[in-house]
């Protein structure tokens, strides 16, 4: 068999474990604020309960449940009459009582799926599970990394923190489908509101990968294959972009295990994101042993109905699909328009003022176009929506010129945070009157005899030319179609 | 230590915050109950330099009350034992039969009162760790129904077993002192509302008359002579007064032993599991395990600080929800919990309240079973049914043999303490 037939016949098969940082007011199991300031003191946001310390007790946050049921409903779980806690025990110092309350008998979640798209095809993977825990403290190791720091301090603003851990099946078959299921996961699980991306460490990753012949991956039951193949599980990966890379990095290396007849090493790696990638992590993994049992101090909490009782808002592909057909749109601006909760709300905002083209050409190409320029996002300008809405008004109103709008108002409203009516102000943008465009249409026929001598033989190419006489001479302030009319006007006559 | 039973682990006194109905008292607190800025040792090594930052919700209410508090008592190490003696800070001695140990594990708080150091105390009874030392000492003691009383700052041992509980020279004591701690509280999810029946004082009224008293043969049967004679003595007087007394059967209490140590000790492997240097305990840099960087051997290494009896009951906790071994232990001791509780449940139908000697034996000789740790965890044979049902319990004095005092334990239904301090208050 050559090299390359082996390559062809072999398959990845990659099963995920995502952490994601639920948005909740309070911590999962006492009142702690859970909104960390860039700035803040370690330990400054503790009590004796995250802590962990002697004698203080969990007490559930139901507001951590319910955003566990906004996802069991977006990806279609099913939800328990109810749901309890265990504890996993294992020892680690970033871990304040050497436990973590977790679940493990009754997620708030089972038996769920997410569909995406990835390479123009819709894949649908299926979700085992997603559960609720609490967030260790973090550890920092001073002068060092973790095998070369002097010492290690621990800060314990972080633990306690909700967390919800999503575990797929083992339904992936590459780096580019992870990659587009947790681009669509984050999609949705902004869309219902629990969670921000953009909050440092709020996604946390581990994969595990195994190869096996392709042949195997035919039928429905893929168990037995994959219990010959051994696995590797990916840790530290934090990003869509590292998953990818990650997960590429893996799959070649052990593809190429398999194809020169060496057995791949069931371990755990680390992904190192700076070298791009995996190491084999310095102890030997053992298979762990975390004595599971029920935390008796949180009694099981009841939670028949609150699938029917929790609304959740529309989710991405039914807005796209709305957005589709209410709007007119095509499929790359409803897709455009709908790629985050926020972006689609200020669409809507503005649709329902304007024709829906004019506020999709405004949302979709001019703002989020400019946004993109500058790295920023929908949310970064979120108080200012106000001021777009109005510099959409102008436009509309014929007050200014698309042109200007485009090039002037709106780059200065982002570069340097002015109104849009200052801008118009500093820059003298009010639309030139009609008078001054018709004195203008005037001179440039006048001064231009050869380009009417051709237009009048039939040389559309000339009519541009004027066009573009009038606009400079009115600094551009002219309306371009106006100017277009008007000399078409004075020439037929 | 202080004083001549060395009932207290800290002397230190914390004033009332407020005026109510136990002003002008004195209060002796187990030393596993939090206390701001007071130590709180539970008797152990590990904790010997910790101050808790906060206050128990007990000691808050006991402080509301108008209570003085006097001082922390020993205990066995984390409440594990029945004699006080594996506390790190040494033994206390039985102020009822001195020689011989205040039972455990709180027996500072059962000594201190005996002893009248203390008008009352809180211990804390997990498997029988109020209603031992009171029995011993010659005093009241009350586990109550799990979930009347906030655990919220008790430092745990085994967590689903255990509650806060009085210690007085009498019922009345014990019931006015439940009375300020029970209640629910919002940081402790497993305390209950218990409906209007909070009123515990006014149920020591002593009226017994057309009571049923079940008395299960499987909790009399392996008792000492001396014991059951006793106990004889206060079942007639029951009857006396108007009660009935009548045969019930407990089958699934031959478990309960040890259905209680795997459920506890797994329970303790958890919950200790937090002293292992980093915030507790001595420091792990003074090793050479540390030096190498590896936290596992330098954890190790620091937990060799807890006592022969703390490590015992981790190791046999930790290999019992092992996998492999927790269907084998862990789980069936689950399944023989549920069996105590539907056995106390029929046996209600007949009987309103359960009654036993407190404790087999009369107080051991201070040193005697440190040696035969099998010999203390039979003991608690009477008791720890009790923990594993969720059951309230009282024992109360009942004459005495020539080792020292014995105790009569009465048990209750759930939330039904008034029955259990009714019937205790007939026979004090």
């Amino acid at each position: 068999m050559t090299a390359q037939t082996a390559e062809r016949d072999l398959s990845a098969v990659i099963g995920l474990e995502v952490h994601v940082q639920l948005e909740t007011d309070t911590k999962i199991f006492c009142g702690c604020s859970t909104d960390a300031a860039d700035d803040e003191v370690p330990n400054s946001r503790v009590c004796p309960t995250c802590l962990g310390l002697p004698g203080a007790l969990p007490v559930l946050n139901e507001g951590a449940v319910e955003a566990g049921v906004k996802v069991g409903k977006a990806i279609d779980a099913e939800i328990p009459e109810e749901t309890s806690f265990h504890r996993k025990n294992y020892y680690y110092p970033d871990l304040p009582k050497n436990f973590q309350i977790t679940q493990y008998d009754a997620p708030i979640c089972a038996d769920g799926e997410l569909a995406f798209r990835v390479d123009g095809e819709e894949r649908t993977v299926n979700i085992r599970r997603a559960h609720l825990e609490e967030d260790p403290g973090s550890l920092q190791h001073a002068g060092g990394s973790i095998d070369t720091a002097d010492y290690t301090l621990v800060d314990y603003n972080r633990a306690g923190t909700p967390l919800m851990e999503i575990v797929t099946e083992p339904d992936f078959r590459g780096a580019d489908e992870v990659r587009a299921f947790l681009a669509k996961l984050e999609e949705v699980l902004e869309y219902l509101g629990v969670f921000d991306a953009s909050r440092d460490g709020s996604l946390r990753v581990d994969a595990n990968l195994s190869i096996v012949d392709s042949k195997t991956l035919d039928g429905d039951d893929i168990s037995a294959a994959l219990e010959d193949a051994n696995r590797t599980e990916v840790k530290n990966i934090s990003s869509h972009r590292g998953a990818q890379q990650a997960l590429a990095y893996e799959e070649t290396r052990q593809k190429n295990a398999v194809r020169r007849g060496r057995e791949v090493e069931q371990e755990t790696r680390h992904w190192d994101e700076s070298r791009g990638i995996t190491v084999s992590m310095r102890s030997k993994e053992e298979e762990k042993d975390y004595r599971y049992f029920r935390e008796a101090d949180l009694p099981p909490l009841r939670v028949s109905g609150w699938k029917e009782e929790i609304a959740i808002p529309e989710l991405p592909d039914a807005r796209r699909e709305r957005f589709r057909g209410e709007y007119d749109l095509s499929a790359e601006s409803a897709s455009k328009l709908t790629s985050t909760k926020q972006v689609a709300d200020f669409y809507e905002t503005v649709a329902a003022e304007f024709d829906s083209d004019l506020a999709a050409t405004w949302v979709a190409d001019n703002l989020l176009g400019e946004l993109n320029y500058r790295d920023m996002q929908v949310t970064d300008v979120e108080g200012r929506l106000d001021e777009f809405t109005r510099l959409i008004d102008l436009v509309d109103g014929e007050a200014i010129t698309t042109k200007n709008a485009e090039e002037v108002v709106l780059r200065r409203m982002l570069d340097d945070g002015l109104a849009p009516d200052a801008v118009v102000e500093a820059e003298g943008l009010g639309k030139t009157d009609d008078n001054a465009v018709l004195a203008a249409v005037r001179e440039a026929i006048e001064e231009n005899p050869d380009a009417v001598d051709d237009y009048e033989s039939g040389e559309e190419g000339a009519l541009n030319f004027l066009v573009g006489q009038v606009m400079q001479a009115t600094s551009g302030s002219a309306d371009p179609g106006t100017v277009n009319e008007r000399l078409r006007a004075e020439l037929d006559e | 230590m202080s004083s001549d039973t060395d009932a207290f682990i800290t002397r230190e006194e914390i004033d009332p915050t407020d005026e109510g109905p136990l002003s002008g008292r004195t209060v002796a607190v187990k030393d596993n109950i939090s206390t701001a800025g007071v130590p709180t040792t539970c008797g152990s090594a590990m904790l010997a330099d910790y101050v808790p930052p906060y206050d128990a919700t007990v000691v808050e209410r006991l402080k509301d009350a108008g209570a003085r508090i006097v001082g922390k008592t020993n205990m066995d190490e984390f409440g594990m034992g029945t004699t006080t003696e594996t506390s790190a800070f040494g033994p206390t001695d039985n102020p009822a039969a001195p020689g011989r140990v205040p039972g455990g594990s709180s027996g500072g708080s059962a000594a201190a009162v005996a002893a009248g150091e203390a008008d009352l105390a809180l211990g804390s009874d997990t498997g029988g760790s109020v209603r031992c030392p009171a029995a011993f000492c010659g005093v009241v003691g009350i586990k109550p129904t799990y979930g009347l009383v906030s655990r919220y700052g008790l430092v745990a041992y085994a967590n689903s077993l255990e509650q806060i509980g009085p210690i007085a020279p009498t019922v009345q004591g014990a019931a006015e002192l439940l009375e300020v701690i029970a209640g629910p509280d919002e940081r402790d999810a497993t305390t209950r509302e218990h409906g209007a029946e909070t009123a515990y004082a006014s149920a020591a009224d002593g009226d017994v008359d057309g009571l049923t008293i079940g008395v299960p043969t499987e909790l009399v049967e392996g008792a000492d002579e001396a014991v059951v004679e006793q106990f004889e003595a206060a079942l007639e007087d029951f009857r006396v007064q108007g009660a009935e007394t009548v045969e019930v059967s407990l089958p699934s209490v031959e478990t309960a032993v040890q259905a209680y140590y795997v459920i506890a000790m797994g329970e303790a492997s958890s919950n200790l599991a937090r002293f292992d240097g980093v915030r507790y305990g001595p420091t792990a840099a003074a090793t050479d395990d540390a030096e190498a960087g590896n936290w596992n051997d330098a954890f190790a290494a620091v937990r060799e600080g807890f006592g022969e009896e703390v490590k015992r009951r981790i190791l046999l906790g930790t290999y019992a929800l092992s996998a492999g071994y927790h269907d084998k232990y862990y789980d069936k001791a689950q399944d023989a919990r549920a069996w105590v509780r539907r056995d106390f449940a029929e046996a209600f139908e007949t009987a309103d309240v359960i009654a036993s000697p407190t404790m087999p034996v009369p107080p051991f000789e201070l040193g005697e079973s440190l040696d035969d740790p099998l010999q203390m965890y039979l003991a608690d044979a009477n008791t720890v049914p009790v923990n594993l049902a969720n059951l309230p319990a009282i024992s109360v004095p009942a004459g005495e043999t020539a080792e020292g005092p014995v105790g009569l334990q009465l048990v209750g239904e759930a939330f039904d303490e008034r029955t259990i301090i009714r019937a205790a208050s007939a026979v004090e």
